[in-house]
């Protein structure tokens, strides 16, 4: 049943033929369809002629402009390394204090460790910092190793507990869980801590179990965090008479630390990053804290 | 549906089901605690589920076999039902995950329910489980009508929609417990790619078969694009799951491909998914229900051709431009890239096609909702292929890959193109199946049309806004050469418009919801008494008997 008719609508032929009421027009290609189809394989015929495009067994048409991707990104990152190279080699070889004092160059690490402290810190430490539960503020001017550019930067290289070889080793034991010290001990000696930041929790009530606390706290926890309870950072330990607390001020917080010990990491940084990065990034999170009194 | 079928089909039914079952017990039994384990007891009780219907309707009556010269359509049925639960299920996971962007709480903490396997079940659950449905029953529709044949087979078709079901069943609860070949859009492991193989080639020879048995001379456009998209996504599939099993008691598998050939195939087969699943198969929904619901022959056949055949050619080499400036050669970037620009043309001119058939037409647009979803699904369609040919030229990649434009620019096509041209042929087809004058309420598809382009439109202007101003930030230098933004900076600027698009997903979410309300309605009720309403029609008696013989 080839019957070819006129749509009245366009005045075009059907093809004759009819699918359940479908019926197509014979109208031909427009031409600007073709001139479409001429246009885009020119283009493509030009590209395959600069550029490397078909496969010839083993190699390739190379392209008349001998670009390569590798190539491309391998100069790119000399001309970048170049266009880098005087702030950079400043940075490597000044010191901390002649940096600090050279304006222009603290622009420069304030812009270069604001992206590097993002895309490195700021997972752990918080995009401003500030640090979180268990994460230490690193704005607070309260520092475990010490502060300053040369201890940030030591402590970025070598890491806490991490796998470098001269690792910063940081180890509050589980005096609890480990039978140091008893349940009593443990609940004594965490009174103590707490009322040293907590003056007003040192009532006639418990005033024996607060000076229970501080025996057992000259006999087992000064050896690290001194008689006064001030820390010492030759070893990372933090003072307990501030009121900055990496795992929570809290007295629950301070009893589940005494019992079971914490061992904080902070990675090295030595293979990551380059020496001239974790300068950067050392006068950067020194002056965070600067900035941020 | 088991009625239908005489004793010795329920019989043969029957057996299928049973071997089924036994197959889950092996492999519960071979998996054990391994997550096989888990999908050994869901494909058991899955089959036994199926075993149960047909077994309560087994010494049923027989059927008339009179009624074998109509159209076999309770297939058809089942498979706009499994459509329309897919739809809500995928989209309601793709809010759900869209909101975690921008609140990460939402995952509540739980393995199952973290952005990286509620990612999958909703890609999964949109493309196979709603697409794939939508693309499995239309098609039994389309190629029954233009070849003036019934379906080739009376378990057959039931075999595919179940299987096929089964396999995303499988995906879907594979990824919750964390099971994932790591491919994208071929997350599914061994067992049940294994599975969509035998599912496919049932496919694949009931649609041949009832090709072959058609009383019409030639072989309409839409079955060209359908048969494509089988026979690819087939060759697709097998060519990129090779893999070897961990044990046969294991669901871990590991691929055959390594390295960047691995990096190739896998993108040599997603973008042709995008290509023959995605593009072919609504094509040919397009090309039946487009005419039909216009009353409008189509404009150019000759244009059917050119199109066609550039699509089918030109998609299989242009996977590379997915692997801009990696570690794939250059080379065969630059061929991805050159293809993908030739790919324009046809692309655009089956969209011309389908905007010129409208001529003499368009006040149905304005007053038809439902052909207004088949309108604007073609223009989402001319633009996303523009916008994919864009993106493939090698410097403007340099600024949209990885970026969220490559999200809006998929969900231009998925929102936009796909979901709207489901849209507009169930709109056509469910009436006409239930024998049903109109939609229950023509109220309703207009309301669906507003929140499907509303949502379309917000949730793709949000991706483009966040994934240029994601490109810009990446490659934006300080003065001393040095990045200015960190990755952090850029997630920060994108959180107003992870807002925005899971606003725009819970709209589309919406109008699928008022979709299946108004499906479900059309078949419980009609507004005119049905009683003396014989299945007249063309399209529902007997087929027709003035026979042409093939003339192929």
């Amino acid at each position: 049943m080839e019957i070819e008719e006129i749509d009245p609508v366009t005045g075009r032929k059907t093809t004759g033929h009819e699918w359940n009421g479908i019926k197509e027009l014979d109208t031909p290609v427009p031409r600007g369809v073709l001139m479409f189809l001429v246009a885009t394989h020119l283009f493509a015929l030009l590209w395959w002629i600069l550029l490397p495009t078909w496969p010839l067994g083993s190699t390739y048409t190379k392209g008349l402009l001998d670009i390569d991707q590798r190539k491309t990104v391998e100069e790119k990152m000399v001309a970048a390394t170049a266009a880098r190279s005087d702030w950079m080699t400043a940075i490597e070889t000044k010191s901390f204090d002649e940096i600090s004092a050279d304006e222009q160059l603290m622009k420069t690490v304030r812009e270069t460790g604001h992206q590097l402290f993002g895309d490195n810190c700021a997972a752990c430490h918080g995009s401003d910092g500030k640090g979180r539960s268990n994460y230490p503020d690193l704005t607070d001017q309260d520092w475990l190793w010490g502060g300053g550019p040369e201890k940030i930067a030591e402590t970025l290289t070598v890491g806490i507990n991490s796998r470098h070889s001269e690792s910063r080793i940081a180890q509050m034991p589980s005096f609890g869980r480990d039978e140091m010290l008893d349940r009593t001990q443990v609940r004594q000696v965490a009174t103590y801590v707490h009322s040293l930041t907590n003056p007003e929790t040192s009532t006639p009530d418990n005033v024996e179990l607060v000076k229970a606390g501080q025996e057992v706290f000259l006999t087992t926890c000064a050896a690290c965090h001194g008689e006064d309870a001030k820390g010492n950072q030759e070893v990372g330990a933090p003072n307990l008479t501030d009121n900055y607390w990496v795992y929570g001020g809290d007295l629950q917080t301070i009893i589940a630390s005494i019992h079971g010990g914490r061992q904080g990491h902070m990675p090295t940084w030595d293979e990551r990053l380059s020496k001239a990065d974790i300068k950067i990034l050392a006068l950067y999170v020194d002056s965070l804290g600067r900035e941020n009194p | 549906m088991v009625k239908q079928l005489t004793s010795g089909e329920r019989q043969f039914a029957a057996v299928i089901l049973v071997v089924l079952a036994v197959l889950g017990i092996a492999m519960a039994a071979a998996g054990r605690a391994d997550p096989l384990g888990v999908h050994g007891l869901i494909v058991l009780l899955y089959s036994g589920a199926l075993l149960y219907v047909v077994l309560s309707s087994f010494y049923e009556r027989e059927p008339d076999l009179s009624l074998r010269t109509r159209y076999y359509d309770d297939p058809i049925k089942v498979g706009i039902a499994l459509t329309m639960a897919w739809a809500v299920f995928g989209m309601f996971i793709g809010v759900w995950v869209a909101a975690q962007l921008a609140w990460p709480n939402l995952a509540f903490d739980a393995a199952w329910s973290s952005f990286g396997r509620l990612r999958p079940a909703h890609t999964t659950g949109v493309i196979f489980g709603f697409g794939g449905n939508a693309l499995i029953a239309t098609s039994f529709h389309v190629v029954q009508r233009t070849s003036r044949a019934r379906l080739a087979g009376q378990i057959s078709p039931w075999f595919v929609l179940f299987g096929f079901n089964l396999f995303c069943i499988l995906a879907v609860t594979g990824y919750f417990m964390g099971l994932t070949q790591s491919k994208e859009y071929a997350e599914p492991e061994w067992y049940a790619d294994l599975w969509l193989v035998v599912v496919w080639v049932v496919y694949f020879i009931l649609y041949i078969r009832t090709l072959a048995r058609r009383r019409e001379p030639h072989i309409y456009v839409a079955n060209w694009y359908y048969l494509a998209f089988i026979l690819v996504v087939a060759m697709l599939h097998i060519v990129n799951n090779i893999a070897v099993p961990v044990s046969l008691g294991h669901a871990k598998s590991y691929t055959v491909w390594a390295g960047v050939q691995d990096a190739m195939v896998q993108w040599w087969y997603g973008h042709n998914a995008v290509a023959f699943f995605l593009t072919a198969g609504f094509l040919a929904m397009l090309y039946y229900y487009l005419p039909i619901r216009a009353g409008r022959p189509i404009f150019s056949y000759r244009l059917s051709i050119l199109s066609f055949w550039g699509i089918t050619f030109f998609y299989m080499w242009a996977g590379s431009h997915h692997l801009h400036y990696t570690a794939l050669p250059h080379w065969v970037q630059n061929l991805g890239m050159t293809f993908s620009i030739m790919l324009l043309v046809p692309s655009w001119a089956s969209a011309g096609n389908a905007l010129l058939t409208l001529n003499g037409a368009w006040h149905k647009v304005r007053d038809d909702a439902t052909l207004r979803f088949i309108m604007v699904a073609v223009i989402f369609y001319g633009l996303s292929t523009f916008e994919g040919s864009f993106m493939a030229i090698r410097p403007v990649n340099s600024l949209s890959h990885y970026t969220d434009w490559t999200v809006g620019h998929v969900h231009a096509g998925a929102l936009g193109w796909v979901a709207m041209i489901t849209f507009g042929s169930l709109y056509t087809l469910v009436p006409t199946l239930w024998k049903r004058e109109r939609m229950y309420s023509a109220m309703l598809v207009e309301v669906h049309f507003w929140l499907a382009l509303a949502g379309t439109l917000i949730y793709v202007f949000a991706m483009w806004n966040s994934g240029i101003i994601q490109g810009l930030m990446w490659r934006t230098y300080t003065q001393e050469d040095t990045l200015a933004y960190s990755f952090l900076d850029s997630l920060v600027a994108m959180y107003p418009y992870y807002i925005a698009r899971a606003f725009g997903g819970l709209l589309f979410l919406l109008g699928a919801i008022v979709a299946s309300y108004n499906i479900w309605m059309t078949v419980r009720y009609s507004p005119e008494a049905l009683t003396d309403r014989a299945p007249a029609g063309p399209d529902q008696g007997p087929l027709p008997e003035n026979v042409t013989a093939p003339a192929e």
